[in-house]
């Protein structure tokens, strides 16, 4: 990075400060993040925002407890005085005098070609202006449109008394649409997201144009939309939104956290079938200018393409700093946080499930009846029961083999280890959709992706019968 | 420097044509896990912050621009100042854009903060996140596992002033604790989670957040998919105050303004069943989320929404009332140094009726009890009103809870479910969220099973 945020020197006594108090292991995790972000909404532009936070966060681990202080100030008092706080939980007190000595940094530059700082508040706004223009010009229903852009280059650098010193910057961009069409039966809502790690370059105008129609004609669509049934149905999710299912239903069912703590349905379950053997789902940190992409996690560990289950059969869960210590084995780059003020946990990356070898098409007409979930919105889980929930935000009744009224907005819901083995057709046109995964009170960016498949059965909470 | 000095300085700065509000907030908090007997994690922690908005003078309106930093130093203070001030250039000028000015509403007399947060010694606050994990671990003989048992507290103060008048500070603390238990009948888990909240630690009662995540937890085991039907459903107190916080929402002035919300142009009619009175209230101090002052600085009021099923009133900060051609009704929320005011209720509260749970459970005869739900951000929809979400809880069978069930949706459209309450319980529960909660049995609900 082209300026240190903290210098060696200041992150090596911060450490040493920590060990000498009694760590068994430090880590200091300095964070300068810019963000902006502007909204349109009415076809005005209403504001633009602008924030910069900086500060470290100190980790110091004795047993199996972790003492965990932050701060804005990073000079080195600050940082020793927070290196202090958190070596508290050290009851023993000192082990002697420790010296911490770091190698060379291991950084990684920002991979965007547009950062953020050096595009004109003017040309997005040109582009809220656009992306309104388009979504209105698809129908005079279309009553309400609101159009936000979001930035950030996150700085960070991580170093801890085994030896780890790395840098990341990353620049992720963001744009979402939501659109309101009005007709005789009320006002239904569309909407679309892209998002990247990756610079303004992500927003081409054929991106942002598609976009904007799509999210138009969600909206339009569903004024024809009737009440969605209830009770259970077999379910063709549409590539790319469906991917969340599996984030929800499973993702978090595999992170070493739940697991090793017995607060997962897939605790003890690695080598056994836990799905149909037609899903061979995969976290992976590695996809460069996806949403969940990173350079190396939070702890400062490459990223990595984690398999989690093959044909059906686990393979392995996800894992952090402080669980594979535990494990005795390697981290698998799945240690994040939302910033310098929280403790890193087990977090997925981007999760998805690989596409199969059907035809999308042909899923759909080898379906006599069912439901076809053109898009799923946000849901939540029970990591220990495996119980979930999910928004359709755009559905369709698939009658006769083929996809006919659209369906009003409803829940399904489910539990995952069953909806895993009741996959019975992948097809082969996977996508990648972006997400903001919440755990415990922290926020990251995720990407999750599928191909057009079905689930035979899952239940459909409509008003219909 | 106090806080108060710190930002009169900044507004100092204005310039001609412009407006300046400052925000500025500073606090320490602890937090706390324990696990199998011993600390699993301890976090201590000191921030602050500073958002700024400027607004610029236009001849269209005002146009208005935000920036915030996680740090009160000047540097920061200064460049938070110089972006906003060059965000405000490209927004749309707008007659309604304005800051609020002090409307002679007096500040209630609240005291919200605890300085015994701090005072108490910090072992004192481990030993209760033990004790708790240690509690719910015994409590039951099917209780396999404590996920976490949690502890945390907080001390904050914060200030609004701006150029146009306004001038607020104020101070509050919070503790709570909260756990989730494990249960297992030996081939099924279930979880339960319980939780106390107040002001100090010293308010706190870990037998009830112990006993609430056991009985939730063990009671839930055996939980059957039962099939689909139509029947009445009794919200318990949690449940209801989720309810009430997605009503609440459709209340929002900014939200009936711009048509998203289906309490729009609905002024005088009746949108509830007659037993259903509805205030936001924050100076009633039993709210955990009372406050002195709202989101840009007006005194909190009590404001009636919605009267014995008749809707009263939405509630405005000044830009959405400017917009209605109304006034503020002290209703601004805002999340923190980086979000800018909107219109909001924070202390919802539904008049209390004259029956206890046993007794609705007694009229109602046969339904289920909606013990959770989930997914209410993904299956609510405060445009159109549909409603679909999750539920777990246990059938009611001849006016007594009965079998428990899972893997349901309840669905209905929130219109509906209003003008079908029949029953509005008296065991009101102060929870730490926008609403206080109690139970409400509602009429015709459908439910999604097998």
């Amino acid at each position: 990075m082209s300026q240190a945020l903290v210098s060696k020197e200041v992150l090596e006594n911060t450490l040493a400060q920590a060990m000498t108090l009694g760590g068994e292991f430090a880590e200091v995790f300095v964070e300068d993040r810019v963000t902006s972000s502007a909204v349109l909404d009415q076809r005005r532009i209403e504001e633009l925002s602008s924030g910069r936070d900086r500060g470290a966060g100190i980790r110091v681990v004795v047993g199996d407890t972790t003492g965990f202080a932050h701060t804005a100030d990073l000079s080195e008092n600050g940082l020793l005085s927070a290196a202090r706080a958190a070596a508290a939980v050290a009851r023993e007190g000192g082990r002697g005098v420790r010296e911490i000595a770091l190698g060379p940094l291991s950084d990684n530059p920002a991979r965007a070609t547009m950062l953020p700082s050096e595009v004109d508040k003017a040309r997005k706004i040109e582009l809220l202006r656009h992306a309104d223009d388009v979504a209105r010009s698809q129908g005079s229903s279309i009553t309400q449109v609101q159009v936000a852009l979001g930035d950030s280059s996150r700085r960070f650098v991580v170093a801890n008394s085994e030896g780890v010193y790395a840098a990341d910057h990353q620049i992720r961009t963001r744009f979402n649409i939501s659109c309101v069409a009005t007709g005789d039966t009320g006002m239904q809502t569309g909407y679309r997201p892209i998002a990247g790690t990756k610079g303004f370059e992500l927003l081409s105008e054929l991106a942002v144009e598609e976009a904007a129609r799509g999210a138009a004609q969600q909206a339009i669509t569903k004024l024809d939309a009737r009440p969605a049934p209830s009770g259970d149905w077999p379910v063709v999710l549409a590539g790319g939104s469906g991917g969340i299912l599996f984030h929800e239903a499973c993702g978090h069912g595999l992170e070493a956290d739940a697991i090793l703590k017995h607060a997962s349905v897939y605790a003890d379950k690695v080598g056994q079938q836990v799905a149909s053997p037609l899903v061979t789902l995969v976290d992976d940190g590695t996809v460069q200018g996806e949403w969940g992409y990173l350079a190396i996690d939070d702890e400062g560990r490459p990223s990595a393409r984690n398999v989690l289950i093959e044909d059906g059969v686990l393979t392995d869960y996800m894992w952090d700093y402080l669980r594979s210590r535990k494990e005795g084995r390697g981290s698998s780059g799945n240690g994040r946080r939302q910033s310098y003020q929280h403790l890193p946990m087990v977090r997925m990356t981007n999760t998805y499930l690989l596409e199969g070898t059907s035809d999308a098409s042909e899923i759909i007409a080898q379906t006599p009846r069912g439901v076809y979930v053109a898009q799923l919105g946000g849901g939540q889980v029970n990591t220990a029961t495996g119980d979930f929930v999910f928004g359709m935000t755009a559905a369709f009744l698939i009658e006769d083999g083929k996809i006919t009224s659209p369906l009003r907005d409803c829940n399904l819901i489910g539990n995952g280890p069953e909806v895993l083995q009741r996959v019975d057709a992948v097809a082969n046109d996977f996508s990648m959709m972006p997400g903001t995964c919440g755990k415990d009170g922290q926020q990251v960016p995720v990407g999750t992706g599928q191909a057009t498949m079905r689930l035979t059965s899952v239940t459909i909470g409509g008003t219909a019968s | 420097m106090t806080l108060l000095e710190q930002a009169e300085r900044v507004l100092e700065k204005a310039v001609g044509g412009e407006e300046i509000e400052v925000y500025l907030s500073s606090g320490v908090d602890t937090e706390i896990q324990a696990y199998e007997g011993a600390i699993e994690s301890l976090s201590t922690a000191s921030s602050s912050g500073v958002g700024i908005r400027i607004l610029r003078d236009g001849a269209g309106g005002a146009q208005v621009g935000t920036a915030w930093a996680g740090s009160l130093e000047p540097e920061a203070i200064h460049d938070a100042l110089r972006e906003a001030r060059d965000n405000a250039r490209f927004a749309t000028e707008d007659e309604f854009i304005a800051f609020a000015r002090p409307d002679g509403v007096a500040p209630a007399t609240l005291v919200l903060a605890d300085q015994s947060v701090l005072s108490t010694p910090l072992d004192e606050k481990i030993a209760m996140a033990i004790e708790l994990e240690c509690m719910v671990r015994a409590g039951d003989d099917r209780i396999r596992q404590v996920d976490s048992a949690n502890y945390s507290d907080y001390v904050a103060e914060a200030v609004i002033v701006s150029t146009t008048g306004i001038k607020a500070a104020y101070e509050r603390s919070g503790a709570y604790v909260s756990v989730e238990a494990i249960a297992t009948d030996g081939t099924h888990d279930q979880t339960g989670w319980g939780l106390s909240a107040g002001r100090s630690p010293r308010e706190l009662d870990i037998t009830v957040a112990a006993s609430d995540a056991v009985s939730r937890a063990t009671r839930m085991l055996g939980a059957v998919k039962p099939s689909s039907m139509k029947c009445m459903a009794v919200f318990d107190p949690r449940s209801t105050a989720t309810l009430l916080a997605i009503v609440g929402g459709a209340l929002s002035g900014e939200a009936v303004n711009y048509g998203r919300s289906f309490f729009a142009n609905r002024i005088g009619e009746e949108v509830a069943s007659s037993m259903f009175t509805l205030l936001d209230d924050p100076t009633d101090p039993r709210h955990f989320s009372a406050s002195v002052y709202d989101g840009e600085g007006l005194s909190c009021r009590r404001n009636v929404l919605i009267e014995n099923g008749q809707l009263r009133a939405f509630v405005y900060d000044t830009v959405s009332a400017r917009r209605a051609g109304t006034n503020s009704t002290g209703s601004a929320v805002r999340g923190g140094i980086a979000g800018s005011p909107s219109a909001g209720c924070r202390a919802l509260q539904l008049k209390p009726g004259d029956v206890d749970q046993a007794e609705i459970f007694r009229r109602v005869g046969e339904g289920i009890f909606v013990e959770s739900l989930t997914g209410v951000h993904s299956g609510v929809n405060p445009i159109s009103g549909d409603f679909s979400v999750g539920v777990t809880g246990l059938m009611i069978r001849a006016g007594e809870l009965a079998e428990p069930v899972r893997e349901i949706t309840v669905a209905s459209t929130l219109q509906r479910m209003l003008l079908d309450i029949v029953l509005v319980g008296n065991d009101v529960e102060w929870l730490p969220a926008s609403a206080a909660g109690q139970s409400l049995a509602i009429e015709g609900i459908a439910v999604s099973g097998s």
